[in-house]
């Protein structure tokens, strides 16, 4: 199926396009032209929400009403936030947006489960990363409810939160806008993240993995603590192995959505990756890097066939971010590099 | 006030000092067997020692100590005066209960520092910059003290001098040729030694520089990448094992496959090979072949008479035969992939450069790693030629002085030899001599047995008395690169030893991180070589000392465990090879893992689980 006005498929865009689909759908359609294995879906582009904003701002003002907020304001942004969530969630979408994404969701799978994830254009961006600000529903079932979560998704980017940061940066509000991914729903075993590079050291030979049984959410909430492992990113030895106690695991609910269910205590001790997993996901993970050119962090799931899908990937931040010395500089007579050991306290 | 003052340095440190150490009740006399200058003194308190476990990890008996005592002084010859260490001198030693202790001589005035730099870059640099040519030079020079050494005859004294040599005029007569053999074997032993160290501490400057680059870039780099990137794959020391798979080949090739039998005894099989005409008899000259001088590797690290080479015991490569032969019948390949491993090395060391931040640093990646390529094959090629093929005729050698000295009454076994300092055996030696002049008989008969039994009784009751790993104070830091490479000791490990004492009752053991993988599986606490017939397929060796004597049974084990070593040991480099998990360096492992216990062993983590009580 094409991609049309407002829904691209993440064949059909990439990063370049972040400004009309958001980060998180740029950088999915991005792992799929890069042959990584992606929950297929496509994204419901900015242009929808512009248009059901312009819809709103001519009934009554809503950009202006979050400009002329105060950072430290924070019953004023109540407030507005409130009002602004709720017309957003109410307003009735125009003919051609609820058409296409009815038709793609068709496309996608029928009545399968989804999840409808926000993918806001400043979202993942390099220099202000608030990766989480949004909200991404899990396990959404049925055209109506996707619709519905497709409207929140929107509609979270007037939350308390967004808001008061965006208010904090100063972020001009026409420049902030949401796309919307929906995207087939990974009936996860095991999930988790994965850096290229270490968050203790900064050392980028080897991969931090860390899991835990069902859906990530779980492990991005820190409601439970993850089994961790550190893999050489070359040799692929396992260096780390902390096995934790995963005492609860996040499955789909019946009537749709998230649950948090308790682990039996045979599964809560035992390491929720097998040895060849982890090796598949630092394979995967080098892949994403070379694409990229640099140290990723990594969101993926392992589906119950066993299959590992990419959920997000975006560039590291931190560690990119920080000055560091050459260790080591040629020299003109290479042999007065064993000074360093033989020359004195080091 | 002076005890005070040692209590509060004790308090501060956590290692008692060298004076609170108390010679074991009733070996007193043994203690004193040891030459003065062994012996710990009062001023020795002031300084920091550790047990050198590593090299020693058994009491000495007074023999052997000939080892510490050649080795440590060509040692420091090189570092003080040959090659002039800018911040390190010697390495004094001590011994008490039979446990050698070492201490670091550092340099710490600026002025001085800077003097021995001048020097240093005269006298190693020169070494650095013609390392291959004066390498070449040095195998020579080794063959040629150990031509010499195969030259020494057999010491013997004749009933009479024999009428050639009268009628030759020769003059001298035959009881001094024992002077003459002891102490040239005496004197090639304490040349080799300064052979050993005329590289050594060049050679591991040289990779540590590449090693301390790799981890100040790659703060998590295990040290066994680092050692895989740098090793070589044609060292020497894998030849005794390379020797035995072509002997299995060969059994195969004559049809001989049936007369190597697992846990089949060396002198019966020898026996009906010799019986059985031609084919037997060619594998035996191809025997012979492998033998001289292949299979002059000791099955410890060479320190220790007992070590005994496989020349002296071939249970151990006859041991590996049978299984090498199963594996040739059923179509693998023995031999050891060197141009496959060779490009692993290639690309392993290629995927580090790529993920440096800059080309600046990839340039000076490039200059560290190819010097410490171009030093490594005398880091892993002199052990052989040192501390197992002269070794092992040093003490063949010293043994036939033993036989002789036996066979006038002076012991009632050839081993007791070793129980005499080498200064003693002098006197043993003359005492001979005297007596074969004289016509009196010898008075070493009366003298030496009740010593020998004595040390035998005191090395025995030392083996069983725990000693501390270190005395006296603590440095702030350790600075001296021959101590942090040769015994990797940096205050780090010396705060685990202080508090190595919580943790002894945990199911973990720690150790270096050798060779990566898990593997679960039956320990066998092997303590010497009459033991490895018990190793049985996926049987998890655990093993004092690994060396590589040890490689041919690495087709039967699943995994490898040392109390000793390092992960360029080279047990590590041969579970790498044959990709099996090792842990090595544990200090404690052959002690606290019973026989037939399951334990598991973590060789990415260097952690050993024991998981049956």
């Amino acid at each position: 199926m094409n991609s049309t006005e407002h829904i691209g498929w993440f064949a059909d865009i990439g990063l370049a396009d972040r400004a009309s689909v958001g980060g998180k759908a740029g950088s999915l359609g991005e792992l799929t032209r890069a042959a990584i294995a992606v929950p297929p879906g496509f994204v419901v582009r900015t242009k929808a929400f512009h248009h059901v904003v312009e819809a709103l701002e001519r009934e009554a003002p809503v950009r202006s009403l979050v400009e002329a907020l105060n950072a430290d304001d924070l019953g004023g942004i109540t407030a507005v936030s409130n009002t602004l969530k709720m017309r957003v969630q109410n307003a009735p979408l125009p003919r051609a947006v609820e058409r296409e994404i009815l038709g793609a969701h068709g496309a996608l799978c029928g009545d399968a489960p989804v999840a409808v994830r926000s993918s806001a254009t400043t979202e993942d961006a390099e220099d202000a990363s608030f990766a989480g600000l949004q909200d991404t529903y899990l396990w959404v079932m049925g055209a109506e409810a996707v619709l519905h979560h497709v409207r929140a998704c929107w509609a979270s980017l007037y939350s308390v939160t967004s808001i008061a940061y965006r208010r904090k940066h100063g972020l001009p509000e026409d420049g902030v806008a949401m796309a919307v991914v929906v995207q087939k729903m990974v009936d996860a075993r095991t999930s988790g993240v994965m850096f290229t590079r270490s968050p203790l050291t900064g050392d980028k030979s080897v991969i931090t993995v860390e899991g835990a049984w069902g859906l990530g959410s779980s492990v991005v909430g820190g409601e439970v603590t993850p089994d961790r492992f550190v893999i050489g990113k070359i040799t692929g030895d396992i260096s780390t192995r902390d096995i934790s106690d995963k005492h609860i695991e996040h499955r789909p609910a019946k009537a749709g959505g998230v649950c948090e269910l308790s682990v039996d205590n045979a599964r809560r001790k035992l390491p929720c990756l097998s040895d060849d997993e982890l090796q598949r996901l630092r394979e995967i993970g080098r892949r994403i890097e070379r694409h990229y050119g640099r140290p990723q962090d990594i969101e993926w799931a392992i589906d119950q066939s066993g299959a590992i899908l990419i959920l997000q990937s975006r560039p590291e931040t931190v560690w990119s971010a920080k000055e560091r010395k050459p260790v080591a500089k040629p020299k003109d007579d290479p042999l007065h590099h064993v000074m360093t050991i033989f020359g004195g306290r080091r | 006030m002076e005890r005070k003052k040692s209590n509060e340095t004790k308090a501060r440190a956590g290692f008692p000092l060298p004076s609170s150490l108390s010679v074991t009740p009733g070996t007193e006399r043994a203690q004193a067997a040891y030459p003065y200058y062994m012996q710990f003194a009062k001023a020795d308190d002031e300084r920091f020692w550790f047990y050198n476990s590593m090299h020693f990890p058994e009491p000495m008996c007074a023999f052997d100590m000939v080892t510490a005592e050649a080795a440590y002084c060509a040692l420091g010859a090189s570092n003080t005066r040959v090659h002039c260490l800018p911040t390190t001198k010697g390495i004094d030693y001590r011994i008490i209960n039979g446990r050698v202790y070492i201490g670091g001589v550092a340099v710490t005035d600026p002025r001085e520092i800077a003097e021995r730099t001048e020097e240093f870059h005269k006298r190693a640099f020169y070494y650095y910059a013609n390392w291959e040519k004066l390498y070449a030079q040095w195998k020579d020079k080794m063959r040629a003290l150990i031509a010499e050494a195969n030259a020494l005859p057999v010491p013997a004294l004749p009933a009479l001098e024999p009428l050639e040599n009268v009628q030759a005029g020769k003059g001298i007569a035959s009881n001094h040729k024992l002077l003459e053999i002891y102490q040239k074997t005496l004197d090639g032993y304490f040349r080799m030694w300064h052979y050993h160290f005329e590289f050594l501490l060049l050679g591991y400057g040289a990779y540590m520089t590449f090693f301390d680059f790799c981890k100040k870039a790659f703060p998590e780099i295990p040290d066994q990448t680092v050692a895989r990137m740098v090793a070589g794959m044609e060292a020497e020391i894998f030849r005794p094992d390379d020797e035995v798979k072509r002997l299995a080949r060969r059994a195969v090739e004559l049809g001989l496959e049936g007369k190597f039998a697992d846990a089949a005894k060396v002198d019966d099989v020898l026996k009906s090979l010799e019986q059985m005409g031609p084919p037997g008899q060619e594998w035996l000259k191809e025997l012979e072949t492998s033998r001289h001088p292949w299979f002059n590797i000791n099955v410890g690290d060479g320190f220790y008479h007992y070590h005994r080479s496989w020349n002296d015991d071939l249970s151990m490569p006859f041991a590996a035969i049978p299984g090498y032969i199963e594996k040739i019948k059923a179509g693998e390949t023995l031999e050891r992939p060197i141009e496959k491993l060779m490009d692993e090395r290639k690309q392993l060391i290629a995927d580090y450069r790529e993920l440096l931040d800059t080309d600046e640093e990839r340039a000076a990646y490039d200059q560290m790693i190819h010097l410490a390529h171009r030093v490594f094959p005398y880091v892993e090629g002199h052990k052989f030629y040192c501390e197992h093929w002269y070794t092992n005729l040093f003490f063949n050698k010293i043994r036939e002085f033993g036989a002789l000295l036996g066979a006038h009454g002076f012991f009632s076994d050839t081993e007791d030899v070793f129980q005499l300092t080498h200064f003693e055996l002098e006197q043993a030696i003359i005492d001979l001599m005297t007596s074969w002049s004289t016509g009196s008989p010898p008075r070493g008969p009366s003298y030496w047995p009740a010593i020998v039994k004595e040390r035998r009784a005191a090395i025995a009751k030392w083996a069983t008395t725990e000693t501390p790993p270190a005395l006296g104070p603590v440095p702030d830091v350790i600075d001296d690169p021959a101590i942090v490479m040769l015994w990797g000791i940096t205050r780090e490990s010396l705060d685990a030893w202080l508090t190595a004492g919580d943790t002894a009752d945990s199911r973990d053991i720690k150790g270096f991180a050798a060779s990566s993988g898990v593997a679960e599986g039956t320990a066998r606490v092997v303590k010497s070589v009459d033991e490895i017939s018990r190793l049985k397929q996926g049987d998890i060796l655990v093993c004092q000392v690994t060396n590589p004597t040890w490689a041919p049974i690495f087709q039967k084990i699943s995994a490898a465990v040392s109390d000793i070593g390092g992960s360029m040991s080279h047990a590590a480099i041969v579970a790498r090879e044959y990709g099996l998990p090792a842990v090595v360096g544990t200090g404690t492992a052959t002690q606290r893992i019973k026989d037939g216990q399951r334990i598991r062993v973590d060789g990415g983590r260097g952690v050993v689980t024991i998981l049956s009580a």
